[in-house]
Parts: structure tokens; C-alpha cells; sequence
């Protein structure tokens, strides 16, 4: 048990002695304890490594860390001091894995990535290409330290950038610093952090928050989740610094999602040792500066993402937006100024105020500055949690480090921005990602997940699962919203079911407009996008929906024909389990009655071999109606 | 008074005389029961001073807070962006034929809740199901199914 750290100097002092130490810790075991490696089974292996390490007698510290990144490869585990990065390492992997190359010093070349293009086997995280193009700073330390103690995140030096704000800067300088680096709020709105800070400082109030809105809903994206989980206390250390700059500061609130209890379970640990090592609480470094954090989970409500929500939802009522202006930074929580930035934002201040803001400013684009978090998912080779400079273009994003579409599909569209953003279509794969180049094409960055879809994917369903989505989780409170979605949705129901009207798309189109510019908040604000960009980069899908009664992508099963292909093994199990009786045996195969068909889908679910298709009605007029 | 109540009155004694705590007492609260018991919101009520309407007006506006029992067994499926685009649709489809529930159900046994979440971030692995707060991928759902009626206590093998 450590002391109160009272002093910058007891600071420094320990950080020397942890960083001497964590040189010379000799074999450590790092297994990657991210959402995505728990889910592979991430926990068993590492009570595996405990046990093994144990009975084979060897040397070595096990400990877990943050997400590593590569979830692909999950369970991921680092063997230091060599570094070894290991994918899909399995529980029953573990014995042979200590013996051979923690007892040993070998290799176990099965559980490396093999590059695919060139075939070389890659030991070390730095030479897949994965890693290659990626440059961290928000994610600095993840997968390097164990989150549940602060220890290890003082020896890599941890607080040490609150040591020299509060000692060496005054919160005019630590502001200077922050808007010097050009850090852009990284919610996805973009607005710029020092400025923010800035006008919460100017504020007059004896009583100021901060908060840090944790409650990532996007669907697809996991960034903050991974941070909070994997790096808690950069979140925490880049809040007291905020505090501080701000001033009048006292207190100040994380707001967690419901649906991440791991991250929630992390930052009340992380929180506690904080404190005990006094970078909370009374008195922060002997500087005479207090500042305590709570924490608050939520309980599943998107809106409450939205920086106005989330405060009346801190506050306990039923939480629904407000009209800004006032803005937070001058009537926030209870009234009283606030300043709330997200997750990432947070955890990117230590590293500005350690480096300077120049450092940071020499990544990105000129109106975009920095490195962003992203997820990449959906139909890409390597999917994870990535993190790039702003400007790299969305082609080098997907094929360079997502590695490409899975199965050698072909490339049609990215999702960014969840369900607030649009798709990038295929023709526009060379533009840069930062805040402008997204927002001009209809899209936006969003918090930064990026779902990766294939010619297999429908843009008309994938439109219609986001619009689902936000019509679902509007507050009601604006008529734009409530109503508007609705309809919207109605809209394209129909048109997934083979139901579309001419006039359809423009009514959507309208509709899109208008909610767009009358929502109270940035929910409705931005519920349309989804449906607004697929319209515009892929109009023809959805007339092809209307007109032809047929889904291109041949995901949409309510409509269309269905069709028994050549390569069907005549077992029969469609027309047994047809409930209408629509296939037919005849004497040279089975074929299904398109007029009996009621396209419920059974006989594609049943059938081993995938031979039935649903083919466009290509004959049939769309205006008959 | 009866052992609902008294629990919940000790729940929120915890709580008494601070801001913004009803989500708080509430989450509590359903972390006790399992979902929000009439009996104990009404001492919610009494304790803090808030009416019963606006209670339930906060509570039922989160997707996360229950007013009737729930299952022993909660299973989760995820219906985030990257898991639909990798067929959660059908998963959920198989998993509701499986265990003769609709989404949003609980049988009447209590021995399953079946439900959707919005993302539970384990998108790098998805289709993800979570079962009893254990996020899973799923390659194939019968096998989830079948484990969970073997099991019956939180379908992991």
C-alpha cells in the first residue's frame, strides 16, 4: 500500500522506481482482455496462463490488458520481452504455449499472422500490416498495461502530465496548448476542444462540471468502450486536467452505457485507486486544487448520447433534449456551466499536455488535426479497433489496414458515422476521412465506426435497419422526429416488401429534408442521412426494388421470385417444408410455383446446398399498384 | 411491512439526501429483483419525494428497466450495425423459433428472456449473443440453442 502521493516530487519519484522495475519485469504475459477477446473465451485462457505458469515453475507475470486491436485474431496474447504477438490463442493452446515459448524461448508459428498477399510470417504486431499504418495516440496504451492498476499506468508515465499542468502551467496555458494542438471534439460533431474549454472558462460560476460522455450508442462502434475498459486512467488523468483548465471545477461525472458492464467495472476500479493515490479528491499534488469524479451508467437510451440529454438524465428525470442555445458550457448540469467532451477527446489530453500541442498538430489535415480511433467492421479481412492519422483516405483504411473485403467480395459501400452517418460508396473510396471530406459527401464521422459492406449487403434494407434503429430510440419529444421517422420507416418497409410506389424515393427525399431541418436535437437532425446517402449514391436499388420487385443484392427474401437453381442435390427439403406447397416435384427437379409462393423464406433456410435464389420479377410493372 | 419493501427502503436510505439519484436507486433496485417491483417503487416514492408518474416516467423511457419478472437466463442478441450485416437478423430468427419465444418474451417458467441490444461493442466477432451479460459469437445458432436447453444456467459449455 502506497501513500497519499502529496507532491510532484513523490510523483516523480515513483514513477522512476515503477519504470526501473517494469524494464527489468523480465517474462510478462499479456493477455488481451478487450470485449472481443472476452467474448472468444479471452478469460479462460488467462486463468489458464495463471495455473500453467504455476505448475510448469516458469518465471513470468500474467497479466491483462486492454483491447490489443486485432480483434480478428482474438484471443490475442503479447509475450514480453520478445514481443511475440499470438493470435487465437485457446485455452488448451495455453500448456504448450509456456512450455515451448515462455520456458523455452521458441516460436509457435501457427499462432502468428501470415501475411496473404506475400506469404511471410509475421512475429511481431509492428510487421503486420495491420499495425503498420497506424499511428496511436488516444489508444497509446492499450494492450501495453494492466487497467486495474495504476501502478503500471504510472510506470509508463501515467499522471505524470497532470503533474507538470498543475505545477508548471496555468489553465490559460493548458488551454493555449489544447487549441494550439487542434484537437477536434471526437463525438463527431468535431467542435473544437481548446475552444470549448476556452468559453467554459470564461464563464462566471463558482460552481462548474465536467463530464465525460461515455454513453457510445452508435451501433458498430466500440472505441470508447475499449478505452474506458482498457485505459481508464488516461480518461480520468485527461478530467482533472480539464477541471483544472476550466476552473471552479469540483466535480465531475462519467456517464457509462448500460450495455458495457466490463468498462463500468473498470472505471469504478480505476476510480478508487485514484483516489487512494490521491489524484482525486482534496488537495490534488499538494497544489491545493480539489476534484473528485462519480460515476453514472445509464440504462439504455441512445438520445442520452446527446450532450443536453445526458445532462437531465445525470439530473435523474425522464430525459429528453433541450433547445441550445444556452449552451452546456454556459447552462448545463443543474443550470451551471459545464463542460462535457467524449471519451476519447479525454484520453487524448494527457498526451497533448506531455508532448505539446505542436507534436499532436503534425498529424492529420490541415482543418482536421491529429490521429481518430476508429472500429472496423463488417465484411473486411482484419476487423478491430484502429487508429489512424485524419486525411488517410478510406481506400487505404479498408484495403491497407482493414486488409481488404472478406472472401475476396467486391467492395460497395462504408458506413461511418453509425446511424447519424451515411455510406461511402465505392466511387469515393479515395477521399480522405476527417470532419469536412465525410460531412460534404452526406456522411459524417461520427464517434467512428466503420462498417465495411459487400455486394451482398442491401443498401435499401441496411437504410431502413438504421432509420429502424433511430425511429426507435427517438425521445417523442419533437414532433419532426417522432412523426417524420415513422413515416420514413413506413415508407421503406413497404419498399423492402415489394410494395414500393412510384414516388416513393422522392417522398422519402422530402421527408428526409424536412427532418433533417426542424429536429430539435442532433437525433433527428441526423436520423435521415442513412437513408438520404444511399438514395443518392444508390438510387437505381431502390428503383430496382420498386420497379422490378427485385433486391440487386438478393439479400431482400419478401420479394422477388425464388428460383431453384442447376445446382440443387434433389433432396427435397423444400417441398417438404414448404408451409404453402409452392414447390412442385416434377420429373426433372423440384421448381416452385411463383403464383402459391408467399415468400416466407423457409425453403432458403432449409435448404443445404443454397441453391435457391430470389431473382428480380423483371417482368412484372411497378405502377400496376 | 413486507420483505420487498424493507429491502428497497434500505436501498434507498443508502441514497437519501443526494442529487440526481432515482436512476441510481432504480438500476439498485432492479439489480436486487430482477426488474422494478410495484411494492418497492412506491417506497421509492414515499423515500425521496418524487411521485409515482414521474417515476415510472423516467423508468419507462429506458430500454433497460423492467416491470415484470424476468427469466433466469437472459439472452441477448445483438442487433448492432456489424452484427446485421453478418445475419444477426437470422440468428434472432433461429433463436426465437428455438426457444418458443418472441423477442422482448420471457417463458412462462422463467427460465429464458429473450431480447435485442442495440451493441454491445464486440463488433470485430459479430454475430454476438449475450448470454447472462457473456458476450458470445455465434456460428451456428442451433448449437447456442441446444446448449442452452442443456445447460439452463447460462448456456456456455
Amino acid at each position: 500500500m502506497v501513500a497519499r502521493i502529496s507532491s510532484r516530487m513523490m510523483l516523480e519519484v515513483l514513477y522512476k522506481d515503477l519504470a526501473a522495475r517494469r524494464a527489468g519485469a523480465g517474462c510478462v504475459v499479456k493477455v488481451c482482455m478487450g470485449n472481443g477477446c472476452l467474448a472468444a473465451g479471452a478469460e479462460d485462457v488467462f486463468h489458464a496462463f495463471s495455473l500453467e505458469v504455476d505448475r510448469q515453475g516458469v518465471e513470468a507475470k500474467v497479466i491483462p490488458t486492454g483491447c490489443q486491436g486485432y480483434c480478428q485474431g482474438a484471443p490475442i496474447v503479447t509475450i514480453e520481452p520478445r514481443s511475440l504477438f499470438l493470435n487465437k490463442v485457446m485455452a488448451f493452446d495455453v500448456a504448450k504455449v509456456v512450455d515451448i515459448v515462455v520456458k523455452r524461448g521458441g516460436e509457435l508459428i501457427q499462432h502468428f499472422y501470415r501475411n496473404p498477399d506475400t506469404g511471410t510470417i509475421c512475429r511481431y504486431a509492428g510487421e503486420m500490416p495491420f499495425f503498420q499504418h497506424q499511428v496511436k495516440i488516444a489508444l497509446r496504451n492499450l494492450g501495453q498495461i494492466n487497467p486495474m492498476d495504476i501502478e503500471d499506468y504510472i510506470s509508463i508515465g501515467g499522471y505524470l502530465a497532470l503533474s507538470r499542468a498543475l505545477t508548471e502551467m496555468t489553465p490559460e496555458e493548458v488551454i493555449a496548448e489544447v487549441k494550439k494542438s487542434g484537437l477536434r471534439g471526437r463525438g463527431g460533431a468535431g467542435f473544437p476542444t481548446g475552444v470549448k474549454w476556452e468559453s467554459a472558462r470564461r464563464v462566471k460560476g463558482d460552481r462548474k462540471f465536467v463530464i465525460c460522455n461515455g454513453d457510445e450508442g452508435d451501433p458498430g462502434a466500440f472505441m470508447d468502450a475499449s478505452l474506458m475498459e482498457g485505459d481508464p486512467h488516461a480518461v480520468i488523468e485527461g478530467m482533472i486536467i480539464c477541471a483544472y483548465a476550466v476552473g471552479d471545477c469540483r466535480e465531475g461525472y462519467i456517464y457509462v452505457r448500460e450495455e458495457y458492464p466490463l468498462a463500468v467495472k473498470r472505471l469504478g476500479i480505476a476510480l478508487e485507486q485514484a483516489r487512494e493515490y490521491g489524484f482525486l479528491g482534496r488537495n490534488i499534488l499538494g497544489t491545493g486544487f480539489d476534484f473528485d469524479i462519480q460515476l453514472k451508467k445509464g440504462a439504455g437510451a441512445f438520445v442520452c448520447g446527446e450532450s443536453t440529454t445526458l445532462m437531465i438524465s445525470i439530473e435523474g428525470k425522464r430525459p429528453s433534449p433541450r433547445v441550445t442555445p444556452p449552451r452546456s458550457v454556459e447552462q448545463g448540469l443543474w443550470g451551471l456551466p459545464t463542460c462535457l467532451n467524449n471519451v476519447e477527446t479525454f484520453a487524448n489530453i494527457p498526451a497533448i499536455v506531455l508532448n505539446g500541442g505542436e507534436w499532436y498538430a503534425q498529424y492529420g489535415t490541415e482543418t482536421s488535426k491529429g490521429t481518430k480511433a476508429f472500429c472496423i467492421t463488417g465484411k473486411v479481412k482484419n476487423t478491430g479497433l484502429i487508429e489512424v492519422p485524419m486525411g488517410m483516405t478510406l481506400r487505404r483504411v479498408v484495403y491497407d489496414v482493414g486488409g481488404g473485403i472478406l472472401e475476396d467480395g467486391k467492395f460497395k459501400a462504408v458506413q461511418t458515422g453509425g446511424p447519424s452517418g451515411g455510406c461511402i460508396p465505392e466511387t469515393h473510396v479515395e477521399t480522405p476521412v476527417d470532419f469536412e471530406s465525410l460531412t460534404r459527401l452526406g456522411s459524417m464521422m461520427g464517434s467512428g465506426g466503420m462498417v465495411v459492406v459487400d455486394e451482398k449487403n442491401c443498401m435499401v434494407e441496411f437504410a431502413r435497419f438504421f432509420l429502424s434503429f433511430t425511429q426507435q430510440e427517438s425521445c417523442g419529444k419533437c414532433p419532426p422526429c417522432r412523426i417524420g421517422t415513422y413515416e420514413m420507416l413506413q415508407i421503406l418497409d413497404r419498399i423492402v416488401a415489394g410494395q414500393g410506389q412510384e414516388g416513393d424515393i422522392e417522398r422519402l427525399e422530402e421527408l428526409g429534408r424536412m427532418i433533417k431541418k426542424t429536429s430539435l436535437c442532433g437525433l433527428g437532425q441526423s436520423a435521415p442521412n442513412p437513408v438520404l446517402s444511399t438514395i443518392c449514391y444508390f438510387r437505381a436499388e431502390y428503383e430496382a426494388h420498386i420497379r422490378n420487385r427485385g433486391c440487386p443484392a438478393r439479400a431482400c427474401t419478401t420479394l422477388g421470385a425464388y428460383v431453384i437453381g442447376p445446382d440443387c442435390i434433389l433432396c427435397g427439403l423444400c417441398r417438404h417444408s414448404c408451409p404453402y406447397g409452392a414447390v412442385i416435384e416434377r420429373r426433372d427437379g423440384f421448381f416452385i410455383e411463383n403464383a402459391l409462393c408467399k415468400r416466407c423464406g423457409t425453403c432458403l433456410a432449409v435448404c443445404p446446398t443454397g441453391c435457391i435464389r430470389v431473382e428480380p420479377e423483371l417482368q412484372e410493372e411497378a405502377v400496376n399498384t | 411491512m413486507t420483505s420487498v419493501a424493507e429491502r428497497a427502503q434500505e436501498i434507498v436510505s443508502n441514497y437519501k439526501g443526494k442529487e440526481g439519484v432515482l436512476i441510481h436507486v432504480l438500476q439498485d433496485i432492479q439489480g436486487e429483483f430482477g426488474y422494478l417491483p410495484e411494492e418497492a417503487v412506491r417506497v421509492v416514492s414515499e423515500e425521496l419525494g418524487i411521485s409515482l408518474a414521474e417515476i415510472y416516467g423516467v423508468a419507462s423511457f429506458y430500454s433497460r428497466f423492467y416491470f415484470v419478472p424476468r427469466g433466469k437466463t437472459i439472452v441477448r442478441v445483438c442487433r448492432g450495425t456489424a452484427c446485421h450485416v453478418r445475419g444477426s437478423g437470422r440468428v434472432l430468427g433461429k433463436l426465437e423459433e428455438g426457444l418458443g419465444l418472441k423477442s422482448g418474451e420471457t417463458s412462462p417458467d422463467l427460465k429464458f428472456t429473450l431480447e435485442t441490444v442495440n451493441c454491445v461493442g464486440c463488433c470485430a466477432l459479430a454475430p454476438v449473443v449475450v448470454v447472462n451479460e457473456k458476450p458470445q459469437t455465434v456460428l451456428n445458432p442451433d448449437k447456442v440453442i441446444a446448449t442452452l436447453k442443456r445447460s439452463g444456467n447460462g448456456g456456455q459449455d
